[in-house]
């Protein structure tokens, strides 16, 4: 029932959005979080508009971007929803975050709250998928995303259990916490980075809000052929996981380029994974090959 | 009360909330513990007083404290990652209100179990298997099976798939009562709840639809967040997890309205605990006309029996006299319903000559008569069998484990091993959760378990119900296949092996492994 009304409503909110942006064929969500970059939002969020419109110049990120993902916002945490492919590769990045993080940190992986003491930032945390696991192993963690909307589901969302009502929600971007200057020990930008106008900037952004020696974690998709093949062809078109439109593979990066521009932010890439799919289990599971998905972590150097 | 309380608690931030629902707890707590004390008494470990009030939700309530619900419980309880986990158990039985006394002179119970290897190394990681060794238990390395007809038999050897043991007869009790020592052991937060579930809800909706943010249980349940459980003794309880280990008569799978599939075998099964004049030391089944019997080691010259018949037969065998029983007993297990296996069966060597080099005759290994049943020990008890088999085990915050999930024929003694293996699963698995941060009611966690036990469970299944009709059917022809196929399972030792590992719990199928 409450499912019915769901896809419902989320119809709707695709048939206003597609009259709304012509140049759209089905404009949807954002299947990753995101940061905004200035102020084509959507109507009714009239604050973010005004928000927006005083940080355009430094914002990085991409107008059309926000449109699409403020429309199906309320479906973030329906794990058979437009979310579904994020929710499923959820396990994945955060096994490779978890291991990550505690050898960097020095913590003990076999302890249920291993982030204990960690202060976190989860750039463009949507509705806070990935924000409420991170605060459930015990890290001090603050989600930014630039669609208020989003972040009001993140809010109700997490409010309900007390193990994630701490997690502190801003909307708002990474440029704007650079400016407040805030600093984490760690920062997370999982799927987003693809999405911004200016990667390079981005990056920067993400090196100043960590602490020296702080680690960095980035996930995103390779400009490979393949990752043309599955991520849009596949994942939009056949198996309508995504919402048409969600990735412009011209944006993608490659892992040599991010390692590069994560270099010239003065972030050292340490390790690379990448995420593959199994078909036979539904599974993701990390590997070596990091030809489609691809996660990074690197640190800050020290002083 | 409680609920109507904390509703009322609008916290303006959390952290003075939290603040202030604890010390509502130690209040409330003294109270509770005053006012509850009969019905809920004894079995708290420390730090649980702040879940004695009705708010404060549980991460996992058991509903159902049996073997294998205090097995998922141990394995919680002594998991780096589960064990910081509050846990509530709900169950009505005497055993987990006061712990019987277990004493060593006492003749065995005749509820056993034959655990596998598989199901050993499980409770040897947990450490409630040094409990088990405190008491009566009889590993057997040896079990001989054969049947009436006298044209086939068959021999396992722990050291044909190069093991120490095939299993371990334990009685239930024993088992039970390890458990729980294993996790008093601990300083696990659980309760338990001496009362019986009536009723179970959950909310299904998590969409947007939100006037009310306050971060009360009420209202994470009004949510889909928490599952609701009512008992019968009036009290309530919200978990983020429910998971069902009562029994075949489900009442979580009802509840959750998890559909079944299975069938009633027209058998009872007889058990009782039977004495030796010797010590007995392998396990022993012979196929008869109406059903199997089984005779298992349990110690001190004690076997348990497991006697498979007709239900009109069962009821005259539990009520004749205890000579006649034995009598029955030893005629069952010897010359009744058909000669014993001549070893020297024409054409039996031939029959398999043609597989050269792939035939290994166990030369010293000839067919042997079980030792004589010289008295009965204990009561005779009878129950019905059946095949059930709950057509999904996760939904989202509901969970089955063991009999809840399937039953299966008492053959070969696999029912609570695939219930053990259930428990151990998604002690893992909710582990592999919380590794990750996910909410452990999580239905795409949970499904993760329901593919990897389905699997094992619907396989045993299968083997256990085809070798029940392969025997409940006498007719010349068959009796020879059967026989064939017997032989072929003794003499082809690659096969035995395989067999024999898959029954000792080894996640492989026997053929094609």
């Amino acid at each position: 029932m409450a499912l019915k009304l769901l896809s419902k409503l989320r119809n709707q909110n695709l048939q206003i959005t597609r009259n709304r942006n012509h140049h759209r064929l089905v404009d949807a969500a954002r299947f990753f979080s995101e940061q905004p970059v200035s102020n084509l939002s959507t109507p009714d969020d009239s604050k973010f508009i005004i928000k927006n419109k005083q940080q355009t110049t430094t914002s990085s990120l991409k107008q059309h971007e926000l449109a699409k993902f403020a429309a199906i916002s309320d479906t973030w945490w329906d794990s058979e929803g437009p979310f579904k492919p994020l929710h499923n590769m959820n396990p994945t990045r955060l096994a490779f975050i978890r291991s990550t993080l505690c050898r960097h940190f020095s913590k003990d992986p076999n302890c249920a709250r291993p982030f204990e003491g960690l202060k976190i930032v989860d750039v463009g945390c949507g509705g806070g998928i990935l924000s409420e696991p991170l605060a459930r192993m015990g890290a001090t963690v603050t989600g930014v995303d630039a669609v208020e909307k989003n972040i009001n589901v993140a809010r109700l969302h997490a409010d309900l259990d007390p193990e994630t009502s701490t997690i502190e929600y801003c909307c708002t971007t990474a440029e704007k916490l650079v400016e407040e200057q805030r600093k984490f020990d760690a920062v997370i930008a999982l799927e987003v980075i693809e999405h911004v106008a200016a990667p390079a900037e981005f990056c920067k952004s993400l090196a100043a809000l960590a602490y020296p020696g702080g680690a960095t974690v980035i996930s995103t998709i390779n400009r490979s052929m393949r990752a043309y093949a599955t991520a849009i062809v596949a994942a939009e078109y056949l198996l309508n996981w995504l919402p048409k439109g969600t990735h412009q593979w011209s944006s993608f990066l490659t892992p040599e380029e991010l390692v590069l521009i994560l270099q010239r932010a003065s972030i050292n890439v340490k390790e690379m994974a990448g995420f593959v799919y199994s078909p036979l289990t539904g599974r993701w599971s990390l590997s070596d090959d990091i030809s489609v998905n691809f996660i990074a972590y690197g640190t800050k150097d020290g002083q | 009360m409680n609920r109507v309380i904390a509703r009322k608690v609008v916290p303006a931030n959390n952290q003075i909330f939290k603040l202030s629902r604890k010390k509502f707890f130690s209040d409330e707590a003294a109270k509770a513990s005053t006012s509850a004390a009969s019905s809920q008494s004894n079995q708290e470990s420390d730090g649980n007083l702040s879940f004695t009030g009705n708010v404060q939700p549980y991460d996992i309530a058991i509903v159902g404290g049996g073997m294998v619900g205090m097995a998922l419980a141990c394995s919680l309880a002594t998991t780096p990652l589960t064990k910081h986990l509050s846990v509530a158990i709900i169950d009505s039985s005497p055993a987990l209100a006061n712990k019987p006394c277990i004493k060593r002179e006492d003749p065995p119970d005749p509820r056993v179990s034959t655990v596998t290897p598989a199901t050993i190394s499980f409770f040897k990681d947990t450490g409630a298997w040094q409990y088990v060794q405190q008491h009566r238990h009889a590993y057997f390395d040896k079990m001989q099976v054969w049947d009436y007809t006298g044209l086939g038999y068959t021999k396992y050897d722990a050291r044909d798939v190069d093991k120490e043991v095939l299993g371990c007869v334990v009685e239930n009790k024993v088992l039970h009562s390890s458990l729980l020592s294993r996790i008093e052991d601990t300083d696990f937060q659980k309760k338990i709840y001496h009362s019986r579930l009536t009723s179970m809800s959950l909310n299904p909706s998590s969409s947007s639809i939100v006037v009310d943010s306050t971060a009360s249980t009420e209202a994470s349940y009004a949510r889909g967040r928490l599952a609701k459980l009512e008992l019968s003794d009036g009290n309530s309880l919200y978990a983020k997890l429910v998971v069902g280990s009562d029994g075949g008569k489900s009442q979580v799978r009802e509840l959750a309205g998890f559909k079944t599939t299975g069938w009633k075998y027209s058998q009872n099964a007889v058990i009782c605990t039977v004495e030796h004049s010797v010590e007995n030391y392998s396990a022993w089944q012979r196929f008869l006309p109406a059903g199997p019997i089984a005779l298992l080691p349990i110690g001190d010259k004690f076997s348990n029996i497991v006697w498979t018949m007709n239900p009109e037969e069962s009821s005259d065998f539990k009520s004749m006299k205890e000579d006649d029983f034995v009598k029955a007993v030893n005629h069952a297990l010897d010359y009744g319903y058909g000669p014993h296996h001549k070893s020297s069966l024409p054409g039996s060597a031939g029959m398999f000559s043609w597989l050269g080099g792939n035939v290994t005759i166990f030369a010293n290994e000839s067919f042997e008569i079980p030792p004589k049943v010289v008295k009965l020990a204990s009561e005779r008890m009878a129950f019905p069998l059946s095949l059930m088999h709950a057509n999904e085990y996760a939904s989202k915050r509901v969970v089955l484990i063991g009999d809840a999930a399937h039953t299966v024929h008492p053959l070969a003694g696999q029912g609570v091993n695939l219930g053990f293996g259930d428990a151990f699963a998604l002690s893992r698995i909710i582990a592999e959760g919380i590794a990750v941060g996910m909410d452990i009611g999580e239905v795409s966690l949970l499904k993760k378990y329901e593919a990897e036990r389905k699997l094992a469970n619907m396989t045993m299944m299968a083997i256990l119900d085809g070798f029940q009709k392969a025997y409940s059917v006498d007719f010349g022809p068959l009796n020879i296949l059967r026989a064939a196929a017997f032989h072929g399972a003794h003499f082809i030792s690659p096969l035995k092996r395989s067999i024999i590992s898959y029954a000792s719990g080894e996640q492989r199928l026997p053929l094609f492994s």
